[in-house]
């Protein structure tokens, strides 16, 4: 009998190994291969604009391109001028305030804080023309800055404290046709720079990413599939979908990597469990500022030094400012490990004018909603970035200070070095109270990190997060962690009643030798 | 005293308990090295083998439950006063005078007082307790990811803790064990009979005119 049944097993298991190993599966492909496929076939353009003669022509200068533009494009100028691009605001809810309208026009940060009274500086990123702190035609169509989005030929440029103008000596003619849809390139001359400088702002956006290889960013890098901001920014008639949340506040239109990856896109069933909570990125970034640095913290309280009545600058050794007289002293790293937040799309801002609740702690420009117990957050890198800036002591107030100028003498602390006089003319240009008193106060603003993609190889492992200390998570306690968190009590309680159970058998066991 | 060679663990239930023996250890090595202790295979491999050795171990209770229950195996596992406080007595004092077990090992009774209670308390308490955190363990995600509310839970510092619990039990059982096994007749008698199947056991002359009739291969 038991002959029998071993040979029916050693004959079953031999036929599950032959089956299994001779016969193939159908293999259909996966879904990371079918987007690869999708997404590196390059647009072809459906119009050659070097063969229009209105554009075979000499541009005085780059408003007179505009004019052209519109002649054939006659409804994009609409659709540019109620985007939040061009009115540098938009309306949004903000929960526990309600509707407000907010944007660059009258958003604080905690970089160069503010735009009002500074606009002809700052126009360097406004896709306008002839911007200045006295004003602006929002409604003159010919103000719009088609170029810095469209040029292909990555020739055009804008130029510094000019209100948004282009540089004079710029050939429009070859621009012109050359125009298409924005590259890389286009995007990154304003987005790669904010904050006033390469990669400032917000750490995962340097200039790194006009040509990135592979392990900067694998969606973007040029040897893969060469991606475009607006490959992901899909676009429909200038709404560009994704938010920032430095200005946005509402969970809508944004971009998500499952638009293409879905939510379950691991082999691994436990990895697919992890993206309820998790967000891609928390694994998929392991660290941003891959190669030029950013800036982590800035002092504009140690601004306004002087080397023999001119302002001067400090480098370290990779070549970073360190302190300029003008903003004051910076802390910059790279290949930074993000801080992680719960996040469900939503965000509170500061907005001038709020009084400072507790002036002990740090103001949060940005505070990203969500939390362990909301079904709709998950855990996101974010890039911390705290300074100490200006505020009215005894009104409790953020100053928005006056910082450009063309001359001296008109309160621009780039120019004169006087807080005074800067906190004066810039709460007076944001219509804001100043009681004369200027004092610094910490603040802190949260910028979602969300390029600079890593290969799949070096994602996160799971012994950086699953770790009793020192773990990306270490701060973000709200929650239990296995391998992380573990009740104190209980590890005492069951080692020590393991301990003694050991002590406990050594006693019986020496008794009994003893007593043979 | 007559002794006779009796067939009193049969093969499957020699079979199982040395793969339970094996799974639990080898559940308890990577379930602590997730708890974080320390570090031997990797995280994401612990929890890997863990998961594999625990659907194994699920598979395995299903069997034994089965075998349990068409056996009358289950019989065996009876919680009974009847002679506990002799049996208590001689593990504290008596074996130390070399005094006879207090209870007699029999096929049809392999189990004294103490070791009903403790077995009996294993499989209707603790290992059921870690089960059922495990599974939860595995499957929490599920009600909420499908918008179940009413199956929902909130955190996992529940599930873990008793499955901690049970854990630790587990431990603290195993070293007793393995110590226990030790006061058979000799040293090894206990453990030579796990493996063969056979023990020498004391017989009673009346039943020894009458074989025992379950013969389960």
């Amino acid at each position: 009998m038991r002959k029998i049944i071993g040979a029916l097993g050693i004959m079953a298991l031999i036929l599950v190994v032959v089956v299994g190993t001779l016969t193939t599966r159908i293999i259909k492909p996966t879904k990371i291969d079918q987007l690869k496929e999708q997404y590196s076939q390059k647009h072809e353009p459906s119009v050659d604009h070097s063969l229009f003669p209105q554009l075979n022509r000499e541009f005085n200068s780059a408003k007179d391109v505009t004019a052209e533009c519109i002649t054939c494009h006659n409804k994009r100028h609409t659709e540019v001028m109620n985007s939040n691009h061009w009115n540098w605001e938009r309306e949004e809810y903000i929960e526990g305030r309600g509707i407000v309208s907010i944007g660059k026009k009258n958003a604080m940060n905690n970089f160069c804080i503010g735009t009002q009274g500074n606009e002809k500086s700052c126009a360097k990123c406004h896709v306008g023309y002839s911007m200045d702190s006295k004003g602006f035609s929002f409604t003159d169509p010919n103000n719009i800055d088609c170029l810095v989005c469209h040029d292909n030929t990555e020739t055009y440029a804008k130029a510094s404290n000019a209100g948004g103008d282009a540089v004079p000596t710029l050939d429009l003619n070859n621009i012109a046709t050359h125009v298409g849809q924005p590259k890389r390139t286009n995007c990154g001359v304003c987005h790669f720079y904010g904050g006033g400088g390469d990669n400032v702002k917000h750490g995962d956006l340097s200039s790194d990413m006009f040509y990135p290889d592979q392990d900067i960013d694998v969606h973007m890098a040029v040897e893969n599939m060469d991606m475009q901001c607006i490959t992901c920014h899909k676009t429909e008639n200038h709404v560009i979908s994704g938010k920032m949340y430095s200005l946005s506040s509402m969970n809508h239109n944004r971009v998500f990597c499952s638009d293409c990856h879905t939510e379950t896109p691991h082999e691994s069933q436990i990895l697919n469990e992890h993206t309820l909570k998790v967000a891609c990125q928390t694994c998929h970034i392991p660290a941003y500022a891959k190669g030029k640095s950013t800036k982590m913290a800035w002092d504009w309280s140690t601004a306004g030094k002087l080397k023999d009545g001119k302002p001067y600058h400090e480098e370290d050794s990779l070549g970073n400012h360190t302190y300029l007289s003008i903003k004051g002293s910076f802390v910059w790293d790279n290949n930074v490990i993000p801080e992680y937040q719960w996040f469900n799309g939503k965000a509170v801002h500061y907005l001038e004018g709020d009084v400072i609740a507790d002036t002990t702690k740090p103001v949060v420009m940005n505070e990203l909603l969500g939390s362990y117990a909301d079904q709709d957050s998950k855990i996101i890198p974010v890039k911390v970035h705290r300074a100490i800036q200006p505020f009215d002591p005894v009104n409790r107030i953020l100053i928005q200070p006056k910082l450009y100028s063309d001359n001296q003498g008109e309160g621009a602390f780039w120019k004169d070095f006087d807080w005074q006089t800067a906190a004066e003319e810039g709460m007076k240009d944001a219509g804001l109270p100043f009681s004369g008193e200027v004092a610094f106060t910490k603040t802190e603003m949260n910028w979602p990190v969300n390029h600079m993609v890593a290969p799949a190889n070096e994602s996160v492992s799971c012994a950086e997060c699953h770790a009793r200390e020192d773990g990306r998570l270490a701060e973000l306690n709200d929650f239990y962690l296995p391998g992380r968190d573990y009740s104190h009590i209980l590890e005492n309680i069951g080692f020590a009643t393991i301990f003694l159970t050991l002590i406990g058998i050594a006693i019986h066991a020496a008794f009994r030798i003893i007593s043979k | 005293m007559k002794t006779k060679k009796v067939y009193i663990y049969h093969s499957f239930e020699r079979f199982w308990h040395w793969l339970q023996a094996i799974l639990i250890i080898f559940l308890a090595f990577t379930g602590f090295e997730i708890h974080g202790n320390y570090r031997f295979f990797g995280f994401e491999e612990a929890v890997r083998y863990h998961s594999i050795a625990a659907y194994m171990f699920l598979i395995l209770i299903v069997f034994a439950i089965f075998w349990h229950f068409a056996t009358g195996e289950w019989k065996q596992y009876i919680p009974t006063q009847n002679n506990m406080k002799a049996q208590v007595r001689y593990y504290l004092s008596g074996i130390f005078h070399h005094a006879p077990h207090p209870t007699r090992k029999t096929v049809l009774s392999k189990l004294n007082p103490m070791q009903r209670l403790t077995y009996f308390g294993l499989k209707i308490l603790i290992i059921p307790l870690s089960v059922l955190s495990g599974l939860a363990y595995i499957f929490y995600r599920y009600p909420q990811s499908y918008q179940i509310k009413y199956l929902n839970i909130e955190s996992l510092k529940v599930i873990a803790v008793i499955h901690t619990i049970a854990a630790f039990l587990l431990i603290a059982f195993l070293i007793v064990h393995l110590y226990l096994i030790t006061t058979g007749e000799t040293l090894t008698s206990n453990l030579k009979a796990m493996i063969t199947g056979y023990e020498e056991l004391e017989v009673d002359e009346e039943e020894d005119m009458v074989e025992p009739k379950e013969q389960i291969s």
